[in-house]
């Protein structure tokens, strides 16, 4: 029934330079996450389209796009080995889109192009989904709006469009609103996750080797915020527990195998403090928990070295609660068995072993032999550094003894190793240390770069006590931090920068925003929702009665915009209206205007029939064809008018 | 087929030619995504299994802005057809075999326009137009006229898929306007058969030129031919010259003389022809049509009311 409609019709060059555009615009945040060579390709092919639009040249004909595709598919499939999973899939969308716009001609193409844009734009959230990339996601989304307007209706100016596509979108949020709100959300995944689903987060890994701690240094990144009931201990209490390190093989140290502590200090006298962290996903199962951890979170486990484990990796933002003892000390109960895991040493850096066994025989007891090598990196010539010097084989002898300049996970690893060397269990303990506090909302922001290594000691008749020698060379990094204990001229990370106060000012509010938006906006989970529609007062909220209420209110809401756009139309011109009401006027004895009769003719017979009205309407008909017709304007000729009609005096006929 | 038209009939309320002017209202405006529209949507659910799936909030919130955005198209689409009025414009004859043209008034009354209207008659080609915030545009929709006699313009469809190509609105309207379909004049038909009165003879070739009599105001329906250019040259107004000598020559275009064996279409086209020729030089001429016989007369009025009189032969009026 429908008639065909012709061929769909070519694109006006207007509108594929705005698909350019668009296109350029998606593409250009996702770059640093794909593989070079697409960008390589990505950005040529971009520049080839250009080029054939400056010089209105014909497109590659279509043998060559065909083996294009295949080529690009094959390069996709030889770097990640799969179609399947996040970064192949967007790696071949971005394939299909710089080679759609290669054979973009009609508007069946310049749709495609729309559509695959819209959906790169979702990409870019599945590495990150901070303000700024909404804020980018947005302006991206009016530009590309625009354009699909323009698809629709091309030779009106970019302003018309934009403004179009502006409205549309404000007129889109309400319902976005609600949806957001009420679409029932599942907790994902839907299926088996590809491997590669959360590469790229960042974060401790449960080994430690010379410079893996100061890599992660370098990142100016959040790991986690932590909210205290009551005032934030001081700054030399504040070691966030990570991994604890037991094995090493001479160059790294590694956990052991992991068994939940049974009788937990969830007793234990002292003093308690109690606060909540939120952690950022780093896709490993510990989290972090300020020293001693007096009892696990739930779906989470305290282990006998006080490591705090979730059962799963934390793939999401987490947040949870937890209480700390700061001044208990662990490990009383430890017997001779478990206590000889942490002795085990392998058989190198022989000079440290014999300048420890002197201190060893010279000691009384075990904790002189801490002190003496506390003594030592006080008294010898260390430095703390974010850049030391690499190590060979006997690492250990040729940092104590030939290089001397380390960071945290060099000192803690000598320290330890000396320790063992003198028979005094010890071990290696990795997390994060201090915190900066955010004035704005009092949230601790833990950074990368405040990841830590410190040692603990086993001292007969006291247990495990935290040792940290970077103190020793550096007090200033536990007191101050790290921008305070590193030389100057060393490669910061810009944010932890000291000297640049104006602009933690700025980055403190921002962060207090981001955390807001975190907890709010990125944290609406399953549980989350449930919670806030049962506040709402929506009882036992379930996805029938959400969607529901979500279906009715979004028809209400399209009821509302619907008689808003209709009722929003004809406001007469008020030359118009004032003629109008001359009609109306003189219906009363008759005489109305037909449809088809013009100013002069109505005047003429309205004369004919009433002679005595000849003079005002002569005057009426006059001043109403120069205003509607003649050069005539203004508001006074208009007011007049209005006031010529108002005055006629209409009596009925005697 | 009987049925599926009254079908239609019924669904789209369409009885018969209406009166203007027709009002596009709520009722009768129908609204469907197109092939586009429907891609958005198998689009907007793969990317929020994707969002579902990797638990990106945003992208739920993408998902749900840019579903809103359909629903929002879905009501501009159809707010910029809906309360148009549509009424006749003007519609001048042609010959068969031509294409009508079928004038339409389109008046928007709105404060903002109504850019990116097709209509389309049954049978005829997509015209496209921008109607003006408050005003009226003038439109013509071609139709092709096979046949003499008077065309009806049918239904006429009207619709639109601005402003994102997602959705289509549509309505069916079916305006009274007819167009009067002149026979169709034959290509290679004999010369005015004026040597049948005897009165011109061998003069026929500068019968035009030599009864020249004088100038008169011009009038829109004068021939271009017959303009004074030369007074045009001058600077002076639009003249028409007048021929005196036509008046005194009568041709009579007689059915009845043409050869017995011709079919009456074949008559009819060739008589068309020859009033067109007649008129072209400026003569007079009488036709005679079984049953309408025209005097002689000349003048675009003759004219019009003898290719009128060919084009309805044998039919009634409308």
């Amino acid at each position: 029934m429908a008639a065909q409609r012709p061929d769909s019709p070519l694109l006006a060059r207007s509108q594929e330079l705005w698909l350019l555009a668009c296109s350029v615009l998606t593409l250009v945040p996702g770059v640093e996450h794909i593989p070079h060579w697409l960008t390589a390709a990505a950005g040529l092919a971009l520049a080839w389209r250009a080029a054939i639009w400056w010089r209105r040249a014909s497109l590659p004909p279509r043998w060559l796009l065909t083996f294009l595709v295949f080529s690009g598919s094959l390069g996709v499939f030889l770097t990640y080995r799969q179609f399947f999973g996040k970064d192949p899939g967007v790696a071949l969308l971005i394939l299909f889109l710089v080679l759609k716009l290669l054979e973009m001609r009609r508007l069946r193409d310049g749709l495609a192009v729309i559509f695959l844009c819209y959906f790169l734009l979702l990409t870019h959230f599945l590495d990150a989904q901070g303000l700024d990339v909404a804020g980018f996601t947005l302006a991206a989304l009016l530009g590309i709006t625009a354009a699909l307007s323009g698809l629709a209706h091309a030779g009106r100016p970019v302003l018309a469009h934009l403004r179009l596509s502006a409205l549309m979108l404000a007129q889109a949020t309400p319902f976005m609103l609600l949806l957001f709100l009420l679409f029932p959300r599942v907790q994902g995944p839907l299926w088996g996750m590809p491997a590669d689903a959360y590469s790229g987060m960042s974060g401790l890994s449960d080994t430690m080797s010379p410079g893996s701690i100061s890599q992660l240094s370098l990142s100016g990144e959040i790991a986690f915020r932590a909210h205290f009931e009551g005032d934030i201990p001081p700054k030399h209490q504040l070691y966030w527990r990570g991994p604890v390190l037991r094995l090493f093989d001479g160059r790294t140290w590694r956990a052991g195998a992991q068994t939940e502590k049974v009788s937990l200090p969830d007793t234990a006298a002292g003093t308690r403090v109690r606060y909540a962290v939120t952690l950022e996903p780093h896709n490993k199962p510990w989290l972090f928990a300020l020293e001693v951890p007096s009892s696990a979170p739930p779906a989470a486990i305290v282990s006998r070295e006080f490591q705090v484990l979730s059962k799963l990796p934390v793939r999401n933002r987490l947040r949870y609660e937890m209480q700390a003892l700061p001044d208990f000390v662990p490990g009383a109960e430890e017997s001779q068995a478990s206590l000889h895991g942490y002795l085990g040493l392998p058989a190198n850096n022989p000079r440290t072993r014999a300048l420890v066994w002197q201190w060893r025989r010279e000691a009384a007891t075990d904790e002189a032999v801490v002190r003496r090598m506390l003594d030592f990196f006080r008294a010898e010539n260390f430095f703390y550094t974010l850049t030391p010097p690499l190590l060979g084989d006997n690492s250990i002898d040729q940092f104590l003894f030939e290089t001397r300049r380390g960071f945290c996970e060099h000192y803690a690893s000598a320290f330890v190793f000396a320790m063992r060397a003198a028979e005094i269990p010890a071990r290696v303990v990795t997390g994060y240390q201090g915190g900066e506090r955010n004035p704005v909302d009092g949230y601790l922001i833990v950074r990368q770069s405040d990841a830590h290594a410190w040692a603990e000691v086993w001292l007969e008749g006291r247990g495990w006590l935290r040792v940290d020698p970077t103190a020793a060379v550096a007090p200033s990094r536990i007191e101050a931090g790290l921008a305070a204990a590193v030389p100057a001229g060393e490669p910061l990370p810009f944010i932890v920068r000291a000297d640049l106060s104006w602009l933690r000012q700025i980055r403190f509010r921002w962060e207090a925003v981001t955390n807001t938006w975190n907890q709010w906006v990125l944290g609406y989970t399953p549980e989350r929702q449930r919670e806030f529609l049962s506040r709402l007062g929506m009882r036992e909220p379930d996805w029938r009665k959400m969607t529901a209420v979500m279906a009715a209110l979004c028809g209400l809401l399209l009821l509302g915009l619907t008689a808003w756009m209709l009722h929003n139309r004809t406001r007469l011109d008020p030359i118009v209206r004032a003629w109008n009401r001359l009609s109306r006027k003189l219906s009363r004895i008759g005489l109305a205007r037909k449809a088809w009769e013009g100013p002069a003719d109505y005047a003429r017979r309205v004369t004919l029939a009433r002679p005595e009205l000849a003079q005002p309407l002569l005057a009426i008909a006059t001043l109403y064809i120069d205003l509607r017709y003649g050069r005539l304007g203004g508001k006074q000729p208009i007011q007049k008018l209005r006031r010529l009609i108002a005055d006629l005096n209409i009596t009925a006929k005697r | 087929m009987q049925a599926v038209a009254s079908f239609q009939r019924w669904l789209f309320r369409l009885y018969g030619p209406e009166a203007a002017p027709i009002v596009l209202r709520q009722r009768r405006i129908y609204v469907l995504p197109t092939g586009a529209g429907l891609a958005y949507a198998v689009a907007l659910g793969f990317m929020l299994i994707g969002a579902i799936n990797y638990n990106l909030s945003l992208g739920y919130a993408l998902v749900f802005l840019l579903a809103g955005l359909g629903l929002v198209t879905l009501l501009h689409t159809f707010r910029n057809l809906v309360q148009l009025e549509i009424s006749p414009g003007r519609t001048e004859p042609v010959f068969a075999g031509d294409a009508a043209h079928f004038g339409l008034c389109l008046l928007n009354r709105r404060p903002t326009g109504r850019p990116a209207i097709s209509l389309r008659l049954a049978g005829g080609d997509w015209i496209s137009a921008d109607l003006a915030a408050d005003a009226t545009t003038a439109i013509s929709l071609p139709l092709p006229a096979p046949r003499r006699g008077w065309l009806r313009c049918g239904r006429l469809t009207l619709e639109t898929r601005y402003p994102l190509c997602l959705v289509r609105a549509w309505s069916y309207v079916e305006p009274d306007l007819t167009c009067l379909i002149y026979p169709r004049p034959e290509v290679a038909a004999p010369p005015l058969p004026v040597s049948a009165t005897g009165e011109l003879g061998g003069r026929l070739g500068g019968i035009g030129t030599e009864d020249f009599s004088g100038l008169r105001p011009h009038q829109p329906a004068d021939s271009p031919r017959h303009v004074a250019w030369k007074a045009v040259a001058r600077e002076q107004p639009l003249l028409s010259k007048q021929f005196a000598g036509a008046s005194s020559a009568d041709i009579w275009l007689d059915w009845n003389d043409l050869p017995p064996d011709m079919q009456a279409e074949a008559r009819l086209s060739r008589l068309t022809r020859w009033v067109l020729d007649a008129h072209a030089l400026g003569l007079a001429w009488g036709l005679s049509l079984p049953g309408r016989r025209l005097p002689s007369g000349h003048g675009p009025t003759h004219f019009q009311d003898c290719l009128e009189a060919l084009a309805l032969h044998g039919s009634p009026a409308p």
